[in-house]
């Protein structure tokens, strides 16, 4: 999956828990879930859930406390896909 | 400190009602709210009609974020802040922004929460799915979750609570915000309660066999307080809630003023001589009753009105000749009677917020609700009370004072005595 489908199904799975809704249309690699969306950090648990269904992997805990922006999150599913 | 105490808004979300408009005209025709329910057809219930509020999705917008809605199961949430934030508004309040209002609170009860969250989570946590329960699982079941969602939703910063006491909750909740304000320590309170719908919330009672099952057939004709052919509760559910307010405050606001709380008293039976965890001790309720009449300073025979807990069961007579004999009046002399569980059911722990709800209304307005389903008076109700004391039919008339008791499992009681307001 290339870079910009990834943001473009990520926008629309934090959709929903973005607070900040005009950096969510400007999202990109390097934009922070908490800093920059806004997120309740209490809503990051509900956005993993969400990307483990949108793409059918499990996010295993290590990789949920680092999964705090959209490169890391780019990252872990590129990893669990070619996994499967 | 010693402040008066009124009731500047309100807020309802019933089985025959949602909002005050639709309540109060619903109370005022007589209008039942209980139908009969699929749902618990199809699980076998015995008891397969009950009263649930309507709620339509475009209502719970105006009131919860869409974020919200996507995780919410908890209809007792719902119920109470529709109610809560109802009230909120009917007394004139604003929404306050990044500073929290410290002057006031919530007391708003609830006798469970979340049952249906709670099923969800119970079943993925079985299926050793516990990480999937989200991010919603425990501040829709803790028990505090509807003071929880208010405090949030309104920026209260003084005291925000849930009390729990089976039916007696919403009563208690009044007179616990009540003494709050009386002794200073809050000029606001939001007091209320509510409480769930569904299989989950009822199944308990319809096993203990204190639902109805001979009127699956006539819903509207189920819920019969006081009636000899009273055969049990129709199991109900919603929210009400009152903003109670100091007197110095509402006036300053400039505020419209339902009706004032003179004072109250809640008790226990100790489930002792005759009281159990199911059934009131008379001694207990006769002695609340007295107390909070006392306590409100308020002589016996100046009642205008009893608003009773009157379920359905066969203790409706039994309460009835408490009340006499704690207001030492019966016959022609006896008050008029509000039997409201008619209407909406029993409404378990949103019952005594909902019914405050109606005493408020009917003491601002000046009007007695009419009492349903009861044409056939039980013979020992008869016996104690003139039969023209318990109105079918809608009256207009002027009512100053109103005593107002609720009863629950574990044998608890409460008494709230309102009076009218006369607003210059």
């Amino acid at each position: 999956m290339d870079k910009e489908t990834f943001i473009e199904q990520l926008r629309e799975i934090v959709r929903p828990y973005a607070k900040n809704q005009e950096a969510l249309a400007t999202i990109d690699l390097s934009t922070d879930f908490i800093k920059d969306l806004k997120i309740n950090s209490a809503n990051l648990v509900d956005v993993i859930l969400d990307v483990e269904e949108k793409y059918d992997i499990v996010i295993q805990n290590e990789e949920m406390e680092r999964m705090l922006d959209v490169q890391a999150a780019f990252d872990i599913v590129q990893t669990k896909l070619s996994e499967k | 400190m010693n402040n008066r105490v009124v009731i500047t808004g309100l807020g309802v979300v019933a089985p025959n009602g949602t909002g005050i408009a639709a309540f109060s005209e619903a109370i005022k025709k007589g209008r039942s709210g209980i139908r009969y329910d699929e749902q618990l057809a199809a699980l076998k219930f015995s008891c397969q009609i009950a009263g649930m509020p309507e709620v339509p999705v475009t209502l719970q917008q105006q009131y919860f974020e869409e974020l919200e809605l996507k995780q919410l199961s908890s209809s007792g949430i719902i119920y109470g802040v529709i109610a809560g934030m109802q009230a909120w508004a009917d007394a004139g309040l604003p929404l306050t922004g990044d500073t929290p209002d410290w002057d006031s609170g919530t007391i708003f009860g609830a006798g469970s929460s979340g049952v249906d969250k709670f099923r969800e989570a119970i079943y993925k946590v079985d299926d050793l799915q516990v990480r999937r329960l989200g991010s919603t699982a425990v501040t829709q079941t803790m028990a505090s979750g509807i003071s929880a969602f208010l405090g949030g939703k309104l920026g209260l910063g003084n005291q925000v609570t849930t009390n729990s006491s089976a039916c007696t909750t919403g009563a208690e909740s009044v007179l616990l915000a009540y003494e709050r304000i009386k002794y200073g320590y809050a000029k606001r309170m939001l007091a209320g309660s509510t409480a769930d719908s569904g299989p989950y919330i009822w199944g308990g009672f319809d096993a203990m066999k204190v639902s109805t099952f001979k009127h699956n057939e006539q819903p509207e004709a189920g819920s019969r307080p006081m009636s000899a052919t009273a055969s049990g509760i129709v199991p109900g559910s919603g929210a009400g809630a009152l903003l109670l307010e100091s007197l110095d405050s509402a006036l300053e606001r400039g505020a419209v003023i339902y009706a004032e709380v003179l004072g109250g008293n809640i008790n226990s039976g100790g489930q002792r001589n005759g009281g159990s965890m199911t059934a009131p001790n008379p001694a207990a309720v006769q002695r609340c009753i007295v107390a909070a009449l006392q306590q409100a300073g308020v002589q016996p025979g100046d009642i205008d009105l009893v608003n009773g807990h009157l379920t359905a069961t066969g203790k409706d007579a039994e309460e009835i000749a408490n009340w006499c004999t704690a207001l030492q009046r019966k016959g022609k002399d006896f008050p008029y009677i509000n039997a409201l569980k008619s209407m909406v059911g029993h409404c378990l722990s949103a019952s005594g917020s909902i019914e405050l709800v109606a005493v408020a209304l009917q003491l601002k307005e000046g009007f007695v609700s009419p009492n349903i389903n009861c044409e056939d008076l039980h013979p020992d109700i008869q016996a104690l009370v003139d039969r023209e004391r318990i109105p079918e039919q809608l009256l207009y008339k002027d009512i100053n004072l109103v005593a107002k008791a609720s009863f629950g499992f574990g044998d608890v009681n409460a008494c709230i005595i309102l009076q009218k307001y006369l607003q210059p």
